[in-house]
């Protein structure tokens, strides 16, 4: 067992203050190694993806045995319909994006994620293949890839086939309301800020039934903190859902391999079972009407 | 009414003259404009091409019989005034006092208006922007998007590619059209576009949403198309190829520049996706089918679109057509298809309804 004396402490705390001091010199070199365009705005072309559980439950959770759970004769076990995925089906714990730990929901707002939580197999709108929103795009297990030139700025995601162009001139309030809202992107220094409003309010944020609601604006900021990273953080501003604005934040890694390219994830064609089976003229699972 | 696609020419009006006279200086128009215009470029030196930009024309894929590659002024004008007909006869009000449509609907002569609307008015032209206009390329009227093989029409197929039609006939016609999800079309189904909108190549599919927006990087070129938001990824450089047994929709698809042209060849094609829909020239690609398109930014308002397929397994020779696209002033939608895709879903529940009303009413007349 190491015990810790006062000098060795004090060493320790003095090497961290040395250390502290080059901080502003390496985020300065780093700085210099951001690839930029001829406009000389940070270059974040390419493919990036999160790492983590943020797409489970954006909020601190501990591992458990399901999303999908029925009451067990000692503890709650899964529910039939996900009981074959075995560990598979698992979630794994995640420390948590949400800045300050919890979503401020207002009260009536949390008994409906609650609801959405118990009623996950109905209601998230991943598991029809729904388009995800902004900002659950992000962080969903796919990656996505940003195609930036100095006039134009669009972000295609490899869930659904997700697209979203990011306007560099406002293009005023949207005309209508879409599952991807409309984007309105500026920079600020080296920071791109991208403005998301008129998404519907049936997106989630997660498979943990936490959501945004109609109306909500989302102000995102992408900074490359090195060539191959970009500290994420999205802001979420709803006074019908929750009591003040707050804010996810995670770094986006770049896929480094050379030969990396965005995969296809049609996966409408996969849900047609789940969401049509019971019309067909001799249903699968003879649950016809 | 009765509409077809390419009407007899009616008694020309006044506007018709004027358009006639403008047509007759369009070539004149193009010059001017080409010898001011200088081409758009990034800052690596290759064309711009970005943007938003529209397909959308009257202009059949395949050309009808007893025209040439070329319209005369005058063909240009009936078609297009036509056209006009068509719709302004569409917005007239409704006589209040008809009597219901005929079983089956009532038809406009418009196969692919007709299509979609199954002729029950599911749609009227407030919802459509087919495209009003005949294909300019080159300062050409064209009459047909094909243009080669010189006919403008589909290349024979191979006695392999006639083969592989009649499988799937065969194929298809184990079920009903309204059996299964899968027996519907795949647009139906919010899968792809319809009419080869997507592509490759990328064709207008005559109703709406012929629309693309376009950015370019160093390292690739994305293009999406407004319907069912596909996008397709255009990596530069030298090819590496998909392996033959991974076929996703759109298809692997590689580009390069030629002088101030942006080539795309595409391989590796879905063996279930349609290839020039909305039309009588429609197949199925092979796993050898190859699409070559290319993108010639020609003036501030339009890009020369140019293809080529080339399925040897298919057709016994290739296909060549072109197609211009014109700057679309205006945001594109999101086309969130099967999010509310109430259609499929009635589709099937409508069957089986009919199916147990058939069921029910045997069972009476048995008794």
């Amino acid at each position: 067992m190491t015990i810790l004396t006062l000098r060795s402490v004090t060493r320790v705390a003095c090497a961290g203050f040395a250390l502290m001091g080059l901080i502003p010199v390496i985020i300065s070199a780093q700085s210099r190694e951001i690839p930029r365009t001829a406009a000389g705005h940070p270059d974040m072309n390419g493919i990036w993806q999160t790492m983590g559980n943020a797409h489970w439950d954006i909020e601190p959770h501990t591992a458990r045995p399901a999303l999908a759970m029925q009451p067990g004769p000692v503890v709650p076990v899964p529910a039939n319909e996900v009981l074959a995925f075995g560990a598979v089906g698992s979630v794994p714990s995640g420390y948590g994006v949400v800045v300050g730990g919890t979503i401020p929901y207002l009260s009536n707002a949390l008994a409906t994620r609650d609801e959405n939580r118990e009623q996950w197999l109905d209601r998230d709108p991943e598991i029809k293949c729904f388009l995800p929103g902004v900002p659950r795009a992000t962080y969903m297990p796919f990656p996505f890839q940003i195609f930036q030139s100095d006039a134009h700025v669009a972000i295609t995601y490899e869930f659904a086939t997700a697209f979203r162009e990011i306007y560099l001139e406002d293009p005023g309030e949207p005309q209508v309301d879409s599952w991807m809202g409309q984007s309105f992107g500026q920079w600020d220094g080296d920071t791109f800020v991208v403005r998301v409003n008129g998404m519907l309010g049936d997106t989630w944020l997660d498979r943990a039934g936490n959501f945004t609601g109609f109306g909500t604006t989302v102000t995102e900021r992408y900074t490359m903190i090195s060539r191959d990273h970009i500290m994420y953080e999205a802001e979420i501003d709803n006074p019908e859902t929750f009591s003040e604005p707050w804010t996810i934040r995670m770094p986006l890694y770049r896929n480094i391999d050379p030969n990396a390219r965005l995969g296809q994830f049609k996966c409408v064609e996969f849900v047609e079972e789940l969401m049509y089976g019971h019309l067909r003229k001799n249903p699968i699972r003879g649950n016809g009407s | 009414m009765s509409h077809s696609r390419f009407p007899p020419a009616p008694r020309r009006s006044a506007p018709a003259l004027v358009a006639t006279l403008v047509l007759a200086l369009l070539p004149i128009a193009v010059a001017a404009q080409s010898s001011d215009w200088v081409l758009p470029r990034l800052p690596d030196g290759m064309p711009d091409l970005q943007g938003n930009w529209s397909n959308a024309t009257m202009t059949p894929i395949v050309r009808p019989p007893g025209l040439g590659k070329v319209l005369t002024p005058d063909q240009v004008t009936a078609l297009e005034q036509g056209r006009q007909d068509f719709i302004a006869a569409d917005y007239e009000d409704s006589d209040p006092n008809r009597g219901a449509p005929p079983a089956g609907g009532q038809l406009t002569g418009d196969p692919i208006f007709d299509a979609a609307t199954g002729g029950t008015g599911g749609y009227n032209q407030f919802f459509v922007d087919a495209g009003d206009n005949i294909a300019i390329y080159n300062g050409e009227p064209r009459s047909s998007l094909i243009v080669h093989p010189e006919d403008g029409r589909r290349a024979a197929f191979t006695d392999e590619g006639q083969e592989r039609v009649a499988q799937r006939v065969a194929f298809n016609q184990q079920f009903d059209q309204y059996d299964n999800p899968e027996n519907r079309p795949l647009a139906e189904r919010c899968i792809m576009s319809f009419g080869s909108n997507g592509g490759p190549p990328m064709l207008p599919n005559y109703f709406y949403n012929n629309n693309y927006t376009i950015v370019q990087t160093p390292d690739a070129v994305m293009i999406m198309t407004e319907m069912v938001h596909d996008v397709r990824v255009i990596l530069m450089g030298e090819p590496q190829r998909l392996p033959k047994h991974m076929r996703p929709w759109l298809g692997d698809s590689w580009g390069h520049w030629e002088d101030e042209t942006l080539v795309i060849e595409t391989t590796n094609l879905h063996p279930d996706q349609v290839l020039m829909g909305m039309s009588n020239a429609s197949f199925y690609p092979s796993e050898e089918a190859r699409v070559i398109e290319r993108l010639t930014r020609v003036s501030e308002d339009q890009i020369n679109y140019e293809f080529t397929i080339q399925d040897p397994t298919v057709f016994t020779d290739q296909i060549r057509g072109e197609v211009p696209f014109n700057r679309l002033d205006g945001l594109l939608y999101e086309y969130a298809c099967h999010e509310a895709n109430y259609a499929l879903e009635n589709v099937l529940r409508g069957a089986r309804s009919q199916e147990e009303r058939e069921r029910n009413e045997n069972q009476q007349d048995w008794r």
